[in-house]
Formats: C-alpha cells, sequence, structure tokens
C-alpha cells in the first residue's frame, strides 16, 4: 500500500481504504446502504444530476467562494504568502452545504420523503435544514443536548428553517451520540428517509460521495491559485474533526506530490490530558458508526469522550480516507489546542476583519506556527471553512467576557 | 485450542422433541454488577431459559434502544470488560454444561482484543455462539469466516428489509440459528404483527435448515406465545433489562428483591411458551 501511483483511486468496491472504511452496519441498514451506493453510482453518470448540483451551488450557495489573500497577516506573520479559502461566505455560513446539497438531490433521485442528519456544532445541521426547505421535506436533526447549549443561536436557525431538533442525552451528548440516534432513527424508519451525513464517514459510499461534493473546493482553489500566481501552491492546511473540508481541499491535490498537506485536529486542552479530539495522534483503528478508522478509545475498546472548545472537532473519530492517508503518510496530522485556537480567532479579527469558526480557528493556529519559518515565496493556502458567528458566545465565555 | 460445542444443537433437538419452541433471555453482562449478573445468570436455566444471549457491554450499541444501552452503560460503569464477560461466561460453565450462551454485541471490543484471541479464549470459556450486530455478510472476512473455521457458530441476523436477493448471503455463513429481526427497528420498540412474523419465518424456512429464533420488541407473555407458534425459539431481551433497570436504587445499587423480580418475570413467559403449542395438538 505505501507510495501508491495515485492517492485518489480508493474506495475499492468494499469500500476500503487500505483496511479503513467498509460496511461495518446492522442487516436492516445494509440493503439500503447498498441502495444509496447505487443510486449515487447511477447519479454520478448522469450529466443531468451534476449539472443540477453545480446550479445551486453557483446561484444558491454563491460558489466559487473567494481564493483570498489575506495581506495582513501574511505582513504580521513575515514568512509565507497566506491566502484563504473562504467557504464560510457559503450561504449558511460553512462548506457543509455543499454535501449537503449534493446527498438530497440524490434522496430526491431515490424518491426518499423525509430527511435526517447529525450535528455537532450544528453547522451541518443547518446546511441540511436549508437544503431540506429548498426542497420542502421535512427534516429532522439529532443533536448532543449539550451541544444545543453552546451553539444555541445555530438550534434556533435550524428551528426557523422548519427542522425538528431532536436533543440526544445518552452518552455524553454530543456528536457521537447525534449520529447514534441519527442511525437508530434510520433503522426504525428505512422505508421513507435518506440520511444525510454531514462528514467522510459512516459507512461506504458516504466517506467517498461526501468527499466528492467537497472536492469542489479544492478544484476551485486549483484553478484560483493558478491565476493568482500562475502555479500550485506550496501547503495546504484545513482543520479536521471527521474531515470533510479538509479531504474537500486536499482531494483536487493528493497527486501533486510537491504539495505538502497538513490536517490539524483538536487538541483540546492537550494530547497529554485525557480532553482532547485527536484521534490520530490520540487513538487508534477501531470499527464505529459503519467504518474502520482511528477512534478514541480504551484498552477494552470502548469508545471514548471527545473534547474540542469546538463542537465541530468534538467527534472521537475520523473519516476513514484520513486513516488512510495518514497511514500512508500523504498526509501530516497535526494539532492544536483551545488555547491556540482561541488567540487565533482573535488574530483573524484584529488583523483581518474576518471572524473563522472556532474549527478553522484551529487550522489558522497552525499558520501561525509554521508561516514565519517559510520563505516569502511559499504559497499557503487555508481553508477558512466557516464563519465565527455561532461562536461568539462559547469565545465570550472562554474570554470571562459577559454579554 | 478447544473447538467448538454442540449444545445449541443438543438444545434445539431436546426441543423438537418436546414439540415446543425455546425460550432464549437477554441480559447484559455485568448488569447491574457483576455480582449480581453472575447470580442472575446462573439461575436463568432453572427459571425457564434455554439459551442465554449474553449482551458484550459497548459504548456505543447503536442498533439498540435505550434500555439495552443502558444496561451496557451500567455493566461499563461498574467496570466491566470483555475479558470479564469472558471470565463470567467460564464461572457460569463450571456449574451448567448444557445451557447455551451466545455473546451478543458490537465489533469493536471484540477488534481491540484481536479476533484470534478472542475466538480462542470464547471457546474456552464455554462460549457456544456470536452475534456481532454491526457485521453484514459484506464482512464476513472480519471475524465470521474465522470464527466458523474455529467451530464457533456465527448467528446472523436477518430483517424485514433482507431482501430474497440478500437472504441466501445472509444465510450462507451462519450457524447455530438465524435470529429472525421481526421489525425494522431498534430493540426494545415497537413489536411485530404475528401474521407478518408468520410470513417471514416461513420464508426463511425455506433458504435454511436451521432453527429460526424471532425476537425484538417481546415484552408480554401474550407476544412471546404469538412467536413461540411458529417460531423455534422466542428472544426477550429489553422487556427483562428494564425490570433491572426498575430495581436499582437512586444510587444505581440493586434491590434485595431484583434478582426474584427478574426471575418471576422470566417463569412467567417461560411458562406460557411452553404452553404456547399445547393447544395446537388437542
Amino acid at each position: 500500500m505505501n507510495n501508491p501511483n495515485s492517492y485518489r483511486t480508493g474506495p475499492d468496491e468494499e469500500g476500503r481504504f487500505g483496511i479503513f472504511g467498509g460496511r461495518f452496519v446492522a442487516e436492516t441498514l445494509m440493503p439500503l446502504v447498498l441502495a444509496v451506493e447505487k443510486a449515487y453510482g447511477e447519479a454520478k453518470a448522469d450529466p443531468a444530476y451534476r449539472a443540477e448540483f453545480d446550479d445551486l451551488l453557483e446561484h444558491y450557495v454563491g460558489r466559487p467562494s473567494p481564493l483570498y489573500y489575506a495581506e495582513r497577516l501574511t505582513g504580521h506573520l513575515k514568512g509565507a504568502k497566506i491566502y484563504f479559502k473562504r467557504d464560510e461566505l457559503n450561504h449558511t455560513g460553512a462548506h457543509k452545504i455543499n454535501h449537503a446539497i449534493g446527498q438530497i438531490l440524490l434522496a430526491n433521485r431515490m424518491g426518499k420523503t423525509r430527511i435526517i442528519a447529525e450535528t455537532g456544532a450544528g453547522q451541518h445541521g443547518v446546511a441540511t435544514a436549508t437544503v431540506a426547505a429548498r426542497f420542502g421535506l421535512p427534516c429532522t436533526v439529532f443533536m448532543g443536548a449539550r451541544d444545543m447549549e453552546r451553539q444555541a443561536p445555530n438550534v434556533f436557525r435550524m428551528k426557523l428553517l422548519g427542522a425538528d431538533v431532536r436533543p440526544v442525552t445518552s452518552g455524553s451528548a454530543t456528536l457521537k451520540d447525534a449520529m447514534n440516534e441519527a442511525l437508530r432513527d434510520w433503522v426504525s424508519n428505512v422505508e421513507d428517509t435518506f440520511y444525510i451525513i454531514g462528514t467522510v464517514a459512516g459507512p461506504h459510499p458516504y466517506p467517498q460521495m461526501v468527499r466528492d461534493f467537497q472536492s469542489v473546493i479544492g478544484q476551485e482553489a486549483r484553478e484560483q491559485i493558478m491565476k493568482a500566481e500562475g502555479r500550485l501552491p506550496d501547503t495546504l492546511v484545513a482543520c479536521i474533526g471527521g474531515g470533510s473540508n479538509a479531504i474537500g481541499l486536499f482531494y483536487p491535490f493528493l497527486d501533486d506530490k510537491n504539495v505538502e498537506l497538513i490536517a490539524v485536529e483538536a487538541a483540546g486542552h492537550g494530547i497529554d490530558t485525557k480532553a482532547h479530539a485527536a484521534s490520530i495522534a490520540g487513538g487508534r483503528p477501531g470499527v464505529l458508526h459503519g467504518n474502520r478508522t482511528y477512534l478514541l478509545q480504551d484498552e477494552d475498546g470502548q469508545i471514548q469522550e471527545a473534547h474540542s472548545i469546538s463542537a465541530g472537532l468534538d467527534y472521537p473519530g475520523i473519516g476513514p480516507e484520513h486513516s488512510w492517508l495518514h497511514s500512508v503518510g500523504r498526509v501530516h496530522y497535526t494539532s492544536a489546542t483551545d488555547r491556540e485556537a482561541l488567540d487565533a480567532f482573535q488574530l483573524c479579527a484584529e488583523l483581518e476583519g474576518i471572524l473563522p469558526a472556532l474549527e478553522p480557528s484551529h487550522a489558522l493556529a497552525e499558520v501561525i506556527k509554521i508561516a514565519p519559518q517559510k520563505p516569502k515565496d511559499h504559497l499557503l493556502i487555508m481553508n477558512l471553512c466557516g464563519r465565527g458567528d455561532k461562536d461568539i458566545f462559547t469565545v465570550a465565555d472562554a474570554l470571562g467576557v459577559e454579554l | 485450542m478447544s473447538r467448538g460445542s454442540d449444545r445449541i444443537e443438543k438444545r434445539f433437538a431436546a426441543l423438537r422433541q418436546e414439540g415446543r419452541a425455546g425460550f432464549v433471555v437477554f441480559v447484559t453482562a455485568g448488569d447491574p454488577d457483576r455480582d449480581t449478573s453472575y447470580r442472575l445468570i446462573a439461575a436463568l436455566p432453572a427459571a425457564g431459559a434455554d439459551i442465554i444471549e449474553l449482551g458484550m457491554p459497548f459504548t456505543d450499541p447503536m442498533a439498540d434502544g435505550p434500555a439495552i444501552q443502558a444496561s451496557s452503560l451500567r455493566a461499563l460503569k461498574n467496570g466491566m470488560t470483555l475479558k470479564k464477560t469472558l471470565a463470567l461466561v467460564a464461572d457460569f460453565r463450571k456449574s451448567d454444561h448444557t445451557t447455551p450462551i451466545v455473546l451478543m454485541g458490537y465489533f469493536n471490543p471484540i477488534y481491540s482484543y484481536g479476533v484470534t484471541a478472542f475466538i480462542r479464549d470464547a471457546l474456552a470459556a464455554g462460549v457456544d455462539g456470536l452475534i456481532v450486530v454491526d457485521l453484514p455478510p459484506e464482512e464476513d472476512d472480519e471475524l465470521c469466516r474465522p470464527a466458523l473455521d474455529a467451530g464457533l457458530p456465527f448467528i446472523r441476523l436477518a430483517t424485514p428489509t433482507t431482501d430474497e436477493e440478500r437472504l441466501p448471503s445472509v444465510v450462507k455463513n451462519t450457524a447455530g440459528f438465524l435470529y429472525y429481526v421481526s421489525v425494522t427497528g431498534i430493540t426494545g420498540g415497537k413489536s411485530g404483527a404475528a401474521a407478518d412474523i408468520r410470513t417471514a419465518v416461513a420464508r426463511l424456512r425455506e433458504q435454511t435448515e436451521l432453527p429460526i429464533a424471532v425476537g425484538f420488541g417481546i415484552k408480554t407473555p401474550e407476544q412471546a406465545v404469538e412467536i413461540a407458534k411458529v417460531a423455534d425459539a422466542a428472544v426477550v431481551g429489553s422487556a427483562v433489562v428494564n425490570l433491572i433497570a426498575d430495581n436499582l436504587d437512586d444510587g444505581g445499587k440493586p434491590s434485595a428483591v431484583l434478582t426474584d423480580k427478574v426471575l418471576d418475570f422470566v417463569s412467567n413467559l417461560a411458562e406460557a411458551i411452553r404452553a404456547a403449542r399445547s393447544g395446537e395438538r388437542e
């Protein structure tokens, strides 16, 4: 598996990226997962499906998102030339809308009449509620009760969009438990329901499907940097929870071996504490939510709770393709703590007039670390995959400010 | 390495002789704690359980309802592990050599334990079969084939969504018995309609000679009787586990009557199942 000719051939027919991925689901769901795989295969081959997807991305989402030269940040860090891929300017404020549109179009093709989703920070929930409203389908979003508290604005947003937001109180009451509940709902409503998964995880074909929809980020970035600089970038940086924005930016560059790829996990209070969400740095391969991947777990194989100040990264696993890209060494996985992300958040606000979401603030923390060590002609693109409006209460709380 | 037992086969042969359906009772290993759990399991055969389905606790039991998830979390909180689950079976086997024990759970703890080591230790402990919910036929290489090769039956779930096309692959590497999940849903939820179950069991019988157990959503003796009339065994889980939950104090400690209450409930169901087909023979 080392040094493959191309890093873009996965998954195989069993939905595997090396040993990672697969279809570890209950028999009740298996026929449905196979039906989704078949429908997606047919949709991909249908130019009309692609055309509708592209049209909605352009006119509804507002793509392409700009590639923005962060001039003041570059001047401040005195090193690499820093660009932001501004997916936070998308309709609904994050990259999640890209795969929500792709999946709801597929749900339509399959004749499904009810949508369910899980959400952590609420960005995927908002994106799903949005497309469900746009297509006139009832939508139920499962959200950890704890996440509902720290992301109250997004909860209200989803309700305004007509979604039924169900608090999940089981387990740690965060994203993994919301995903358990969504899978339980799906098992109980297989006939009419389509599950719009919010990241590049879950049983095959979800990791592949979500990656394909998100790849628009990297495709645009590639064209935009060629236009701006006349050459490919030297480094790409993205934050990673499940890994949808990271794979979206990286995928079109995987075979450009001179492009360095860096994914930043959430280190919470620190990798050496138990309170983090860094599956690669602090986990090992296991099986959860339909796929084999790196997971935070104890010696007995029990899943551990993740911690991050960012609800969107607060998941004890990672997409299986990332586990594979880690195992073959194509992508470098590193991490940033809550504190580092908060500092990056504030710096970005002050220097660039942009409030980044706490998720990409982790990516920015890595940029702050590495940019000064690079020469001035080093081109760096960071995926600014979400806006920070939803996080102002969390940030205020962390900074000890009363609103 | 010890080979698999023939306890499941013998039990179903005996049931056929008696002309009645079997009763499979589910409890989670270590729920609410190791000692209470052992006392309960040891007493289940005398209360009328023909087969014991023992849950291997897991933090994220995605196909199970709140009752079984809560029982898993109770057991884990009190220190249960997969290793201790196997030790519990070994202890049970010291005094019971005939009642089959089937382990039910999810793949990750087994994967973490190591598949080869797990199969070896499960056989040595006296386990008679495995039900691993998140391993469909598509993932047979992970555990199903190695277990079958070692003589440890891998018991498959068939569901209402298992269509004609899939059924042969579902039945293919199954041994011991086939477990029909009577509803599309999670454990402890709604129960299947008797007529639908009758049709489904008939459909399964065309594809397999194995005994067919039916479960999911059975809560009362009446429901158990309906199942016992058409299937080779009825499985009751969430209702038993709920009774454990109902007999804990605020600190999660078992009340003095917990074991008696659970065993009374099991006895009542067992009696109903034993009598289920007697009317038909007259």
